[in-house]
């Protein structure tokens, strides 16, 4: 990690030995944090592991004819009636943890990439607008996100989730309406600077409109702190999902995302099955782990501050 | 500096009064109102006498009106389940949600702080290494799983603590809080720190890019130049620099720790209003929603208004550019 | 004229930067002399290392770079291998520094009142009165107006020439004997900068402090050293009087200088510089670090020369001088 720097007049550049395209340089800077690349390769493992959950399962939880509820509770390692070893346990229906987090984290993903991905565009899109419209109508949106943003996610959540109801589409609405500030204040900040740079006045002098200008100019030299941003966002996404799921008040049962798996086993927690609720926050906790460690680095390589 | 106080109580003032106009919205003009403060198994004199008293055969502007006054004066209907006055019920739980939230606060500041700097000081350390990599853990576990197994560890299989509930409160100066009481410590202690550890974590990782920011900078060069000790480089000129930004996002993360009690009192069923709202909106008890939903507008938007009081009082640009206009 | 021993005596100082891309020799082996109320320029591009000795005699030079070799003798003290308590005790007492961005040195979230007194305090035992009444008295001496009121202020409160006489006054205040300026007056318009200079050189002649003067500005340089040392890539090439440098410039560099200054072109022509640019200091050329831009240079100039004494008080590093003898 970086020391403390000093000021020495002679700026040490070695000339370079090849061809070192910024994005080159960009994987190179990002690679000099093993825990960071660790958290790359975790998540990707696991975003595998969710997407392949059928083939991997040894059981699927969600088909009634494959439960048997005597061999419900059962620790650890333990054999099943059908003949494959409930590796992580079972609860308390007799389903299999492994196969439940195989399947809770393809439901926590995909809530959570979801809402993440349509937040950032929407955010995006109201970002850039302000930015290069300006005036009144920047004032207005961004006034919003300040207000917004001056209060918690959890209570914009909870209050759209009392007003809404349940159920999956609304899960993803409130968590949306959460994020999307975060992404239309970063991309406007970011854009205005951008915007009084010369090629968008090249840009305009060439009368080109201003769908295009924005769309094929402005956006893609705001994408660093976008990108830094969205995947802390993805992890605070799937943080809240998982949060709201266990309260009661989110994902619906039909769609058993790893927050509603912990909530199951909480019952079961003083009397020592602690697996239930265990194992399926292990798996939350790597996923939010590794993608912390990505934006983490991210964050520090694409920080013009922190340049050496 | 008193032009600056007065001009962020209007704007706070301003934010108050169009959040009360949501609200109103969300509830007279989408949702029908009718539902939300009336019971469903209300008989027909009762339907009467509330549409009377909240004038839902009145025009907008009116119902505006008195769904206003009757903000003010304390009257937002009652609760379905309990049957009292909604506003009253709330209340009578906030001093439990505020102890939980300030105790946490507190050890995140006073933990936090020193922390983050001596992480950000000596970032190659084995401390410092391994107190970045505790907070990427704070800041990426679920609370709520943290607190189970804060309960399974500490309650069931040590069984050094207690698992749920307040304890007893002791009294000091009058007022009534759990910190003053062995058994009242005892059982605040887990939710406190569990609720703490997401904001210890954030002032842990603030600290110390305020370190790493701070420490190339010129002014600190400049102060070893002049043979000051580096006791007073850090603990004084860098300090005082970190500690602004540090304000900023907890003032605003004050809030957040408020809300978030839900969870937290939720798991260890602390008598909070995080612990009644949840179960209003699961047994759809609207009238506490919206109470609750005006209450803790109004209270972040004080709590931001004293944010920017003590941002100013640190930073003495600020002050001054904002006195110029 | 005295014999007396020179305030500051840098002998065969080299510091060292150790980075991932290799050894970058910011200061290679660069001697001088100070004495008591003299001004030395010390004259070179960015990059010619001349910030870095500056810090080096304070030893401020922080990983991944750090003294080498060479001594630094204060007042007779080898200050090289000194414990930094040592250090700190010399610092801002007896070997003061002013920098170049007053804006960025001063704290901007305390008063001025504090960084003063903190500073006499950090090396007196006195009370708050008795401090407060120095600053006050160093306000003064840099012609500050109403110093008592201005102690109060935040450094943004102040105007840029104003923030530099506070960053002087600040030096001054413990009667430092040796005062180490690093381009003090860069950042400032050209009039405060002559207002600067005259209160630099009024100070020094009256206290009797050593003062080293770094910039890259020669005008500056011409009106205020007595001695100056030009420095090119991490070695002085060139030492001497400052008139008699100026004057007689004896190494192509110096003369390049010089020439390249806007006033001394001659309206209509081209402006004069010197070709090519300042080497990185990881590829420095071998011999002579200026020959591939200089236009006396030929075979012998492969070989690093050596400094060459070619008067009294007078030297230069370079094996086809302008001038060879100045007697």
């Amino acid at each position: 990690m970086a020391t403390i720097a000093t000021r020495p007049d002679a700026v040490a550049t070695a000339a370079p030995t090849r061809a070192e395209t910024p994005f080159r340089r960009f994987v190179s800077d990002f690679c000099e944090s093993r825990l960071a690349v660790a958290g790359l390769v975790g998540f990707v493992l696991i975003a595998i592991v969710a997407i392949a959950a059928p083939l991997l399962s040894p059981q699927n939880p969600y088909d009634l004819k494959q439960l048997d509820i005597l061999d419900g509770r059962l620790p650890p390692g333990s054999e099943a009636a059908a003949g494959f070893t409930y590796w992580l346990g079972s609860d308390d229906q007799g389903r299999d943890m492994l196969s439940g987090i195989f399947y809770g984290l393809r439901i926590s993903l995909g809530v959570g990439v979801a809402s993440a991905v349509i937040a950032l565009l929407l955010g995006a899109a109201m970002g850039l607008i302000s930015a290069y419209f300006g005036g009144k109508i920047d004032t207005l949106i961004m006034r919003v996100v300040d207000i917004q943003l001056s209060f918690p996610a959890i209570l914009v959540a909870l209050i759209l989730l009392a007003v809404l109801g349940q159920g999956t589409g609304k899960i993803i609405i409130a968590l949306v309406a959460v994020q999307w500030a975060y992404y239309a204040r970063t991309v406007r900040g970011t854009a205005l600077v951008e915007r009084r740079k010369e090629y968008i006045e090249a840009a305009r002098c060439l009368a080109l409109s201003n769908t295009r200008i924005v769309f094929r100019h402005l956006l893609p030299n705001c994408l660093p702190p976008l990108i830094v941003v969205g995947t802390v966002q993805v992890a605070h996404a799937i943080a809240l999902e998982a949060t709201l799921s266990f309260l009661g008040i989110g994902l619906p049962i039909t769609e058993p995302s790893l927050g509603l798996l912990i909530a199951n086993g909480f019952e079961y927690l003083l009397s020592g099955k602690y697996w239930i609720s265990f194992f399926p926050g292990v798996a939350l906790l790597v996923t939010i782990v590794s993608i912390n460690l990505v934006g983490d680095q991210l964050r520090d390589v694409l920080n013009p501050r922190l340049q050496k | 500096m008193s032009v600056f106080i007065i001009r962020r109580l209007m704007q706070s003032a301003l934010v108050l009064v169009v959040m009360s106009l949501l609200v109103f919205i969300g509830i007279y003009a989408i949702g029908n109102p009718v539902e939300i403060f009336i019971a469903g198994d209300a008989d027909q004199a009762e339907r009467e006498r509330v549409i009377a008293a909240l004038g839902l055969d009145r025009s907008m502007w009116e119902q505006y009106w008195l769904f206003l006054r009757n903000a003010v004066l304390g009257d937002l209907g009652k609760s379905f389940i309990f049957n009292q006055p909604a506003l009253w019920l709330i209340v009578d739980r906030m001093p439990a949600t505020l102890e939980l939230a300030i105790t946490a606060m507190l050890i995140a500041i006073l933990l936090g702080i020193p922390l983050g700097m001596y992480a950000g000081y000596r970032p190659d350390s084995f401390a410092g290494r391994s107190i970045m990599a505790g907070s990427i853990l704070g800041f990426s576990l679920p609370t709520f799983w943290v607190g189970l197994m804060m309960i399974m560890i500490f309650a069931v299989w040590l069984g050094w603590l207690p698992s749920t509930g307040r304890g007893e409160l002791g009294s000091v100066f009058g007022i009534r809080t759990s910190l003053f009481a062995w058994d009242g410590l005892a059982h605040v202690l887990m939710p406190a720190v569990n609720l703490a550890l997401f904001k210890l974590s954030l002032v842990i990782r603030l600290a110390r890019a305020g370190m790493r920011e701070n420490l190339p900078m010129d002014y600190v060069k400049f102060a070893r130049a002049k043979g000051l000790p580096t006791r007073r480089v850090i603990f004084v000129h860098v300090f005082k620099n970190i500690l602004i930004p540090i304000v900023t996002v907890l003032g605003l993360e004050t809030g957040s720790v408020i809300a978030f009690a839900v969870v937290t009192e939720t798991i260890f069923a602390w008598p909070g209003m995080g612990k009644l709202i949840i179960d209003s909106i699961n047994n759809l008890d609207r009238p506490v929603i919206v109470a609750y939903l005006l209450i803790t507008v109004s209270m972040f938007v004080i709590i931001n208004l004293v944010v920017d009081i003590l941002y100013s009082i640190l930073d003495p640009r600020v002050r001054l550019a904002d006195m110029k206009g | 004229m005295t014999d007396q021993e020179p305030t500051l005596l840098v002998d065969d100082l080299r510091t060292w930067f150790f980075t991932k891309a290799g050894t970058v020799k910011a200061v290679d082996g660069v001697s001088f002399a100070v004495d008591a109320g003299k001004v030395l320029g010390l004259v070179g591009e960015s990059g010619s290392g001349k910030t870095v000795t500056g810090f080096s005699i304070l030893g401020l030079v922080d990983p991944p770079g750090g003294i080498a070799g060479g001594r630094i003798l204060f007042k007779g003290r080898n200050l090289v291998g000194l414990s930094e308590e040592e250090m700190r005790k010399l610092r801002g007492s007896r070997i003061a520094m002013i920098f170049q961005d007053p804006m960025m040195t001063l704290n901007p979230v305390l008063r001025i009142e504090t960084q003063m007194i903190e500073a006499v305090k950090a090396h007196a035992q006195v009370g708050e009165t008795e401090a407060r009444r120095r600053a006050i008295d160093a306000l003064g001496q840099v012609g500050i107006p109403s110093p008592e009121e201005r102690l109060k202020a935040y450094p943004h409160q102040f105007s840029g020439g104003m923030r530099q006489r506070v960053a002087i006054a600040i030096a001054y205040l413990n009667k430092p004997d040796l005062i180490i300026a690093d381009e003090p007056t860069t950042a400032l318009d050209v009039t405060i900068q002559g207002q600067i200079l005259f209160e630099a050189q009024k100070l020094c002649r009256l206290t009797g402090t050593a003062l080293i003067w770094i910039t890259h500005d020669l005008s500056v340089v011409a009106s205020l050293a007595d001695e100056v040392c030009v420095m090119y890539a991490g070695k002085i090439v060139e030492q001497g009087g400052v008139d008699d440098v100026l004057d007689r410039p004896a190494h192509p560099y110096t003369h390049g200088l010089i020439g390249s200054v806007p006033s001394r072109n001659v309206r209509g022509r081209p402006l004069s510089q010197i070709p090519g640019m300042t080497p990185s200091p990881l590829s420095l050329p071998s011999g002579c670090s200026f020959r591939e831009r200089c236009p006396r240079a030929d075979r012998a100039c492969l070989e690093p020369p050596a400094m060459a004494e070619i008067g009294p008080g007078r030297r230069v590093r370079c094996v086809h001088p302008l001038v060879e003898t100045v007697l």
